[in-house]
């Protein structure tokens, strides 16, 4: 490919491609996000190839292996073009059928997504109750194009807003434009990126660096993951606007090594704008130069601290440091640098096409645009969805999330990941934007938005939150390193019933002081978990320390596992299975469980039949004797 | 062959020789020898003229990086928040109980090694483990043992 020199070029190849392509062509879009290839849409692929060539239809139908579509609880998910039939949860041997009712234009009824509520079948993705609700602007491309595939971009207009920026804007025009946009970071606390672009462009020094930061390490969080694997060339335009306005002609992408595809597919998508003039030395024809990096990281949480993840380009140790002058001034190499993470970037294209006027007409009053959240947890359809900023959490959990799996009761949502909180159901209609989820005690961090039902003990997720930031924590601030331990040991002991009075007002203090003293984020929000559960389960707190009981029958310290003599069918399941052989009885005979042997692994609860359910857990009750032989009468037809 | 310190030397060659890189070659030395020997470290000090402790400094404070050889299999069982509010503890207690190991070791046959990690980045499919690159999703605890069963 030889290199495009300036606008025109660019303009004459986008026509070019698009002459080529028939948007009318039949073609089958299969989602290769890492959820569908753990659900095994690899083979489901080869089925494909293999069909198509059987058939000899390889030139009549085209098939593209696109990035995560989003709605991952029911893949490996197949579109069909023009119609955009969605076909869920596809296996290796419906491929043939595919193709041939493609073919035909016809449906296959059963691989439709069935509504649960209306129990009627979708036929077009778009109608899907899951997609409907959405706003997917950064993220709905990804469905389109191959990630590997440069030409997919630049058919659907990528490298416009670049082009456009480079020939029809100053820097501080670009500077301007996100400036008024009120673009606010996606990665965490919401600083408008226009602000710290500004800080770094006036900062004095020649060398400026401009950086991605995808070291998503915020347990339950994945759109950086699944728009860095399946649309990089939105992050990379979006980073090549950025250091034009900034004036950087260097910049890092920094990956975490865990996202393998992640770390290929940006490499890739890196090489490709090279060739054909979109990043390397004159831009374009522009006379602008930018030169781009891979770094990737090593594994650790706190490297996600934009100083610490400085620290870590340079080679270091990934530490964060005081930040009593900013990073936007010395940061890679004490040089101002600029560090956005990886969707805000992403939005930065858009800005420039569509203008900062269209970015505010979306969103809330303090929080514009959209935000991509994993909606993940006890929700009956997890995967990504992007919405608009000051959507209420009702909306996405029930309207998009299509409510709480089994019928169970909602308990709470934890928003913005070990930094966040855990909001009750007497907020489930707040907006979702920076500022509202911070007065609620939490935030929206990088979009982690991780449901939770009865079943839940929100001591043990506090104290799992704590666990999380124990391990992660780099250790080199007092408050954080040992605040957290003793948080550590407190929750430790009313998880495991040796709670005692006084231990509430000791978490409370020790948060107080972390909040307080820490050098980082991770240190000085750490404690929000804890907080916030404290401020609105306080009463399972309290049933945890006084009574010596855990009301959701998660704690396993508190809990005992007991078969309902009146229930139980002796139909074995749960003696033959259990490991530590503590389930007594026999065939025909009422099983019990002997409460000395019992590790209260669990498996004979999960085993046993619903229509059965005689395992139950028991806390803060007396366990009822056991039966020893007492026999079963078999209902009639049971 | 070209030995140890050919590798080493290969590796830090690749990333321009350059001290700012540490990170990169060990991951590289990493990923090429699946743990971190002794003799690599102070092939890497060597080659970069940089001070043992700062090689293992670096090395000590990233998790991607191991000191120990691992197992032919290599488990990982997901603890991310997603995980976890869908049984993960439940799901690693099994995997610990039919593998014999704990979290952190291998087994003593080099079979495989056991990891708990934050967060594997699958959220929607918890719990979640992998054997070696291959992700298992919707786990329940009695699948453990017929899914581990494949490397045993």
């Amino acid at each position: 490919m030889p290199r495009i020199n300036s606008a025109s070029e660019l303009e004459k190849l986008r026509q070019e491609i698009r002459k080529k392509r028939d948007p009318k062509k039949l073609s089958i879009a299969l989602c290769s996000g890492t959820a569908c290839l753990a659900s095994g849409c690899e083979s489901v692929n080869e089925a494909f190839e293999s069909e198509l060539s059987k058939q000899g239809l390889e030139a009549e139908i085209a098939l593209r292996r696109t990035g995560c579509h989003g709605f991952c609880e029911r893949g490996p998910l197949v579109v069909i073009y023009p119609e955009e039939i969605c076909y869920t949860q596809v296996k290796p041997e419906d491929v043939p059928e595919i193709v041939q009712s493609a073919k035909e234009k016809k449906v296959i009824e059963r691989l439709l997504y069935v509504d649960p509520v209306t129990g009627k079948k979708v036929k077009r993705e778009p109608d899907i109750p899951f997609y409907k609700n959405q706003q997917r602007f950064v993220f709905g491309p990804n469905r389109w194009i191959d990630p590997r595939s440069i030409e997919d971009y630049l058919y659907i207009g990528g490298y416009g807003a670049l082009s456009k920026a480079l020939f029809e804007m100053s820097p501080d025009q670009v500077l301007e434009e996100v400036k008024k946009a009120d673009l606010r970071g996606r990665g965490g606390g919401g600083f408008p990126a226009g602000k710290k672009w500004e800080e770094t462009k006036s900062a004095p020094g020649e060398t400026k660096y401009v950086i991605v930061n995808c070291d998503e390490g915020d347990p339950g969080a994945y759109m950086d993951r699944s728009l860095m694997e399946g649309n990089p060339h939105s992050v990379l335009e979006g980073l090549v606007i950025g250091a034009y306005a900034i004036g950087s002609h260097e910049g890092f992408i920094y990956v975490r090594q865990e996202y393998p595809v992640a770390c290929t597919n940006i490499e890739w998508a890196i090489k490709q704008a090279e060739e054909y003039g979109l990043l390397g030395e004159n831009i374009l024809g522009s006379g602008f130069n930018f030169r781009v990096k891979v770094h990737r990281g090593a594994g650790a949480f706190v490297s996600g601290e934009s100083s610490a993840l400085m620290s870590a380009i340079e080679g270091k140790v990934g530490e964060p440091k005081l930040k009593y002058i900013h990073t936007a001034i010395s940061g890679v190499k004490d040089r101002p640098s600029n560090l956005n993470n990886v969707e805000t970037w992403a939005n930065v294209p858009l800005i420039i096409n569509k203008g900062s006027e269209w970015f505010r007409s979306i969103g809330s009053e303090g929080s514009k645009g959209t935000k991509i959240f994993s909606l993940v947890g006890k929700v009956n359809n997890t995967g990504l969805v992007e919405v608009p900023m000051g959507m209420t959490l009702r909306q996405i959990i029930y309207d998009i999330g299509g409510g709480i799996p089994k019928g169970k009761k909602f308990k709470g949502v934890q928003t913005g990941g070990p930094s966040g909180g855990i909001i009750p159901e007497q907020y489930l209609d707040t907006p979702i934007d920076f500022d509202e989820l911070v007065k609620l005690g939490s935030m929206v961090g990088s979009g982690g938005m991780v449901v939770m039902d009865e079943e839940t003990c929100m001591v043990d997720t506090a104290r799992y939150f704590i666990d999380f930031c124990c391990e992660e924590s780099c250790g080199k601030c007092i408050p954080c390193r040992e605040g957290l331990r003793v948080l550590r040991e407190i929750l430790t002991d009313i998880c495991e019933g040796r709670g005692k009075d006084g231990d509430i007002e000791a978490i409370e203090e020790v948060a107080e002081v972390m909040a307080d003293a820490s050098l980082c984020a991770l240190g000085k929000t750490a404690a929000n978990p804890v907080l916030t559960t404290l401020k609105y389960f306080g009463d399972e707190y309290e049933a945890h320390i006084k009574e010596k009981r855990c009301p959701a029958k998660v704690c396993s310290n508190l809990i005992n596992y007991y078969i309902d003599p009146d229930k139980c069918e002796a139909c074995m399941i749960c003696l033959r299975n259990c490991p530590s052989e503590a389930i007594q009885g026999g065939k025909g005979l009422v099983h019990w469980i002997d409460q000395e042997k019992c590790t209260k692994c669990g498996i004979c609860y999960q085993l046993c039949p619903p229509r059965f359910g005689a395992v139950v857990k028991l806390s803060g009750e007396t366990i009822p004797a056991p039966t020893p032989g007492k026999t079963v009468v078999r209902k009639k037809g049971g | 062959m070209i030995g140890v310190s050919g590798i080493v030397n290969r590796v830090v060659d690749k990333h321009g020789r350059d001290k700012d890189m540490l990170i990169q070659i060990l991951l590289d030395l990493q990923s090429g020898f699946g743990w971190l020997p002794r003799e690599v470290l102070a092939g890497v000090r060597k080659e970069l003229g940089i001070p043992l402790t700062r090689v293992y400094q670096v090395a000590t404070f990233y998790k991607a990086f191991s000191f120990a050889p691992r197992g032919r299999h290599r488990i990982r069982v997901c603890m991310g928040t997603a995980c976890q509010v869908r049984g993960a503890p439940l799901i690693r207690d099994r995997v610990q109980q039919v593998l014999g190991v704990e979290p952190g070791e291998t087994s003593p046959d080099m079979k495989f090694s056991l990891e708990t990690v934050n967060c594997l980045g699958c959220c929607a499919m918890g719990p979640v483990m992998t054997i070696g690159d291959e992700y298992h999703g919707h786990l329940t605890i009695s699948d453990v043992e017929k899914t581990l069963d494949k490397c045993k």
